[in-house]
């Protein structure tokens, strides 16, 4: 077996583990490794090969390849190392990495800190339950995106989308654009959670209805798909009777969300957020198990790569601070981090734990639509720092900033709340 | 007509409609941007197609590639035509033009990955 050593082991070389990698190499550190399991990096830009990535990095409008191959080439520039085909099997908590590939075999690294950067996945058809066969023609929006723009395969002619993310939108025009007749996207919720651009350019441009309130509850066909029965739902997401509809298709696309995978970080005993399916981190995002760091969708879940780019920057400070003794020892002693828990109308927040030593910035989602009002972080008595919103909406991740000065009396260990009130 | 402006996130809820001398009415849009993004919209929406191309003797089967600017909305499907049964010789570079002046548009093709060329041991 391959036995070798790195200050740092980067699981995934998507956009997360690259920027992560770069981060680690700006702030001097030099004996780095990426690990990543398919045959080029990049991870899944390479087949978002639609635009709109980078307004906010790199302040222009690039493609999925496009926007990698810039970080791609600067980890070339700076010579990281990576291994390609390499899959990683298994980590413990004393930070050795196993995997596996077909040019060395079985391979273990001893690092002194780990970045997790695995990303996420899609939710599939089995966590959907819809009854009915099992016939060819359901896929996942990006297993098609994969077959069209990758692999050269046309998923089907007549199309259906179930769920209203951007990827379904993206598919819906790109099946379009391939010759297919997408007939309705079907979105359980009364609003998508896709960009206003892509419901705009990708459905409006088409004339492809979007159906609120509405999902699949069978789906037809024995060898192929023929058809599913769309039926409106009631608040509680149940399906009204009276209201199916028969809906002729060879194709059908789920766009139901997507779930970090994290199989790897519960080997090592990392500590999940149960909301956000993601480690539970903190402000450096160091998750439970010391030198174990996390960023990301495999974190949680983000809305735009850019906002990766910044979590992975953020964790490559925290190695940097982690190898150089700067980090709080918790996990050995007591733990002097703040829990942040969530309150009226705040689904999630990332860190959830902070230290408090320097300037944090929170991420959050709401749990529901709510317009006018602030989102407050408190001690229990205490208002510690509030942010004003016009309108917060779940499928779009918010930022609210907490200068040090406001956290100089919080208790080690102790507990703050993040909130929303209304102001209307 | 209603339209939601895409520039900012802030997605302004502006109403369009024709007025006197073929000139527009927009109201609602929080900035002289939302303005003019709303008469190109009415006038000649303006979009960037991106696709992929077949590749011969690459690295991978399919090559990636926008219009180096964004055309007119209806030019799209001639475009896209345009591109059907193009096939690129390996090795394709980001910015290499696959396709000159697309539909009459002005704007070019252009690869937007690299595809290495196959090397046979």
């Amino acid at each position: 077996m391959l036995s070798m050593k790195a200050d740092v082991v980067v699981i995934g070389g998507g956009p997360a583990g690259l920027a992560a990698a770069l981060s680690c190499h700006r702030y001097g550190i030099r004996d780095i490794i990426i690990l990543e399991r398919d045959s080029h990096l990049g991870g899944i830009l390479q087949q978002c090969i639609h635009n709109g990535f980078g307004l906010h990095w790199f302040g222009e409008e690039l493609t999925g390849p496009e926007y990698a191959q810039r970080f791609i080439d600067q980890v070339e520039k700076a010579q990281i190392p990576y291994l390609l085909d390499t899959m990683v099997v298994d980590i413990d908590e004393d930070k050795r990495v196993y995997a596996v590939n077909p040019k060395h075999g079985p391979i273990e690294i001893q690092a002194r800190a780990v970045i997790l950067a695995m990303g996420c996945r899609e939710r599939t058809r089995g966590a959907l339950m819809i009854p009915g066969g099992r016939p060819a023609g359901v896929y996942t929006a990006g297993m098609a995106q994969r077959l069209i723009n990758i692999e050269g395969y046309m998923p089907g002619r007549e199309v259906v989308i179930l769920g209203s993310g951007d990827i379904g939108l993206i598919m819906a025009r790109r099946l379009t654009w391939e010759g297919a007749n997408v007939k309705m996207v079907c979105e359980i919720m009364p609003y998508s959670t896709g960009l206003i651009r892509n419901i705009r350019q990708c459905l409006e441009d088409y004339g492809i209805p979007i159906r609120f309130k509405h999902t699949v509850i069978k789906i037809h066909g024995r060898e192929r798909l023929e058809g599913v029965t769309v039926a409106q739902v009631d608040d509680a997401r149940r399906p009204i009777p009276g209201t199916e509809e028969y809906v002729p298709c060879d194709t059908l696309l789920l766009s139901v969300g997507l779930i970090p995978e994290n199989e790897l970080s519960q080997k090592a005993n990392v500590q999940l957020d149960p909301v956000t399916g993601g480690p539970v981190v903190d402000e450096y995002r160091q998750t439970s198990v010391p030198g174990i760091f996390a960023c990301g969708n495999v974190l949680h879940v983000h809305d735009l790569v850019d906002y990766v780019s910044e979590e992975a920057e953020i964790a490559g400070y925290g190695v940097w601070r982690y190898l150089n003794g700067l980090a709080s020892q918790y996990g050995q002693h007591v733990d002097r981090r703040v829990k942040i828990e969530t309150g009226y109308g705040v689904r999630y927040v990332v860190p959830q734990r902070i230290l408090g030593e320097e300037d944090v910035e929170l991420f959050f989602r709401s749990d529901n639509i709510y317009d006018d009002g602030v989102v407050e972080l408190t001690d229990g008595q205490r208002l510690l720092a509030s942010k004003k919103f016009l309108r917060i909406v779940p499928g779009q991740m918010e930022r609210f900033k907490i200068k040090k000065q406001a956290l100089s009396g919080i208790k080690p260990g102790g507990r703050l709340l993040i909130r929303w009130r209304n102001l209307a | 007509m209603e339209l939601i402006c895409i520039l900012c996130p802030r997605g302004c809820r502006m109403n369009v409609e024709p007025g006197g001398d073929g000139q527009w009415e927009v109201k609602g849009n929080g900035c002289s941007r939302g303005k003019g993004y709303a008469v190109q919209e009415m006038t000649c929406p303006l979009r960037t197609l991106t696709t992929s191309v077949w590749v011969e003797g690459g690295t991978h089967r399919l090559v990636s590639a926008k219009t180096d600017r964004s055309i007119p909305r209806d030019k799209i499907m001639e475009a896209l035509k345009q591109t059907k049964g193009l096939k690129v010789k390996a090795p394709v570079n980001i910015g290499d033009v696959l396709v000159e002046n697309i539909a009459g548009t002005g704007a070019n093709l252009v690869a937007t990955r690299k595809v290495d060329k196959v090397v046979l041991a």
